[in-house]
């Protein structure tokens, strides 16, 4: 089983490249399922059931989707194995971006929306930076010289990525990435790590407090400026 | 030194294969991609601009100097062959004009210098002029275009010009077309405008997304040409009077000289 996981900002494109993707894996006879992780809904399911690939749906609701995505990694292998799928492919809606929900012998792509500015490369994270793969997309949307400015900033937070320039729409560079899903290593769950550390988020809020004085909060917290404590017992 | 470049043809959006096999383009030759809209001109110039090897959705490929270009040559904007003036009209990139030019030379590995001569060449085509420290996004869509062309003639100063529908621009086009246009180069113009249609040497017809066929400017069309820019020179006037708020009193259409 090869594993591919990717990560995006909201309305990025991620369903739509896949789509273009998968579809040409399927056109070389290679068999993909798709996990699709959102917060509290999606209708994405039903797009990739359209061109004929095994879908299932996994909401996190009150869990971080990531923290969902990593937790559920086994279930979704046994599942892609019934269906007699060489990949698996997560797609998560990963909502902080300083998750960065790949493993280490996944295929951690990123789809990032080059219309989001110049500046979104600089501000994401893990989930950039320790990518395999970078996809822009929407680069038709803006001007060349835009388009080489983004490109030139991701690969300043992540110089060894591979930078794939997708159009969801048309499908361009969709072969690119197709290409690169079937290098992918595979899988080997036992041994299986993530690359980064997930962010820390063990508090109150986190339990279901809804009062926002500082009084109300214990477990570990950090201050706007910059001190970080432990809170409670 | 880039003496030819050969588009291969691939598959239209039926999923035929293009009625044109192959299209070769020399240096110094101006060559147009016309078609109504849908008919897959961004979509070809989109497949130059990649330089595709078969791994786009029409299955084009492209041959700079009758070979396969290598990976680097096509992702790495510092050896990239082709710059692209593409349909857009704004900026998006949230900075100073000074600042977003001086970091596109630095992904081009060109001089930071070139920065006051790209803005110098932007205000020769639009009206009111832009300054360095001017936000990009609050340019008009004239001065957003004439920016983006001038970038593209200085600082992604590349072998292969690929310009789409600069009709669309409201900045001078011809000027903006010379500028882009420099000697030896090989340059590809979308358009719907039969002035800069027929200043081409030959003329790709786009249907249904694949290339219909192929067509050089006749004798005759180039010595229409020169009469529609004489029509094109008049509207332009025209359209100098009224912007700076002149009354129209008259035409004559013997003004024109056709």
């Amino acid at each position: 089983m090869k594993m591919i996981i990717v990560a995006g900002t909201p309305g990025s494109g991620k369903t739509a490249v896949l789509i273009h993707a998968l579809r040409s894996l399927k056109q070389r006879g290679l068999n993909s399922s798709v996990i699709k992780i959102d917060c509290l809904y999606t209708d994405d399911g039903k797009k990739f059931e359209k061109i004929g690939i095994p879908t299932k749906v996994g909401l996190s609701m009150d869990m971080c989707p990531d923290h969902f995505a990593i937790y559920n990694i086994e279930d979704m292998i046994d599942w892609a194995d019934e269906n007699g799928s060489e990949y698996l492919v997560v797609e998560t809606a990963g909502l902080c971006h300083r998750c960065a929900p790949y493993t280490v012998n996944s295929l951690g792509v990123c789809v990032i929306d080059a219309t989001s500015g110049p500046n979104t490369p600089l501000k994401v994270g893990p989930f950039l930076s320790t990518a395999d793969i970078a996809v822009i997309t929407k680069g038709d949307m803006i001007s060349q010289a835009e388009r080489e400015i983004f490109r030139e900033r991701i690969l300043e937070v992540n110089p060894n990525c591979k930078v794939i320039e997708a159009n969801g729409l048309s499908g361009q560079g969709c072969i690119e990435l197709a290409e690169e899903i079937v290098k992918s290593p595979e899988v080997s769950l036992d041994e299986e790590k993530l690359r980064h550390s997930a962010p820390l988020a063990v508090c109150t809020l986190c339990v279901g407090e809804t009062k926002v004085n500082k009084k109300h909060h214990r477990g570990i917290l950090r201050r706007i400026d910059g001190f970080q404590t432990y809170e409670g017992e | 030194m880039i003496d030819k470049i050969t588009i291969i043809g691939g598959y239209n959006k039926q999923g035929e294969k293009e009625p044109v096999e192959k299209v070769v383009i020399n240096r110094g030759e101006i060559f147009g991609v016309v078609g109504p809209t849908g008919s897959g001109k961004s979509s070809l110039i989109g497949d130059i601009e990649q330089l595709a090897q078969r791994d786009t959705f029409s299955k084009r490929k492209i041959l700079v100097n009758d070979e396969e270009p290598t990976y680097e040559d096509r992702t790495n904007p510092r050896k990239k062959m082709v710059a692209q003036l593409s349909q857009n009209m704004n900026f998006l990139a949230d900075m100073s004009v000074g600042d977003f030019l001086s970091l596109h030379a630095k992904c081009r590995g060109a001089s930071s210098k070139c920065v006051n001569a790209v803005v110098n060449l932007a205000n020769t085509l639009t009206g009111e002029p832009i300054k360095n420290d001017h936000e990009l996004t609050i340019l008009s869509g004239g001065q957003s275009r004439a920016l983006m062309v001038a970038d593209v003639a200085i600082i992604s100063d590349s072998p292969i010009v690929l310009i789409d529908e600069i009709e669309n621009a409201g900045i001078r086009k011809h000027d903006a077309l010379k500028v882009l246009s420099g000697h030896g180069k090989i340059v590809m113009v979308v358009t719907h405008d039969p002035v800069l249609a027929l200043m081409t040497d030959r003329r790709i017809v786009m249907k249904s997304g694949g290339m219909d066929k192929v067509v050089g400017t006749s004798e005759t069309e180039k010595s229409l040409s020169k009469k529609l820019n004489k029509i094109d020179e008049f509207m332009l006037s025209l359209r100098d009077k009224v912007r700076n708020g002149d009354i129209i009193e008259d035409i004559e259409i013997g003004d024109m000289g056709i």
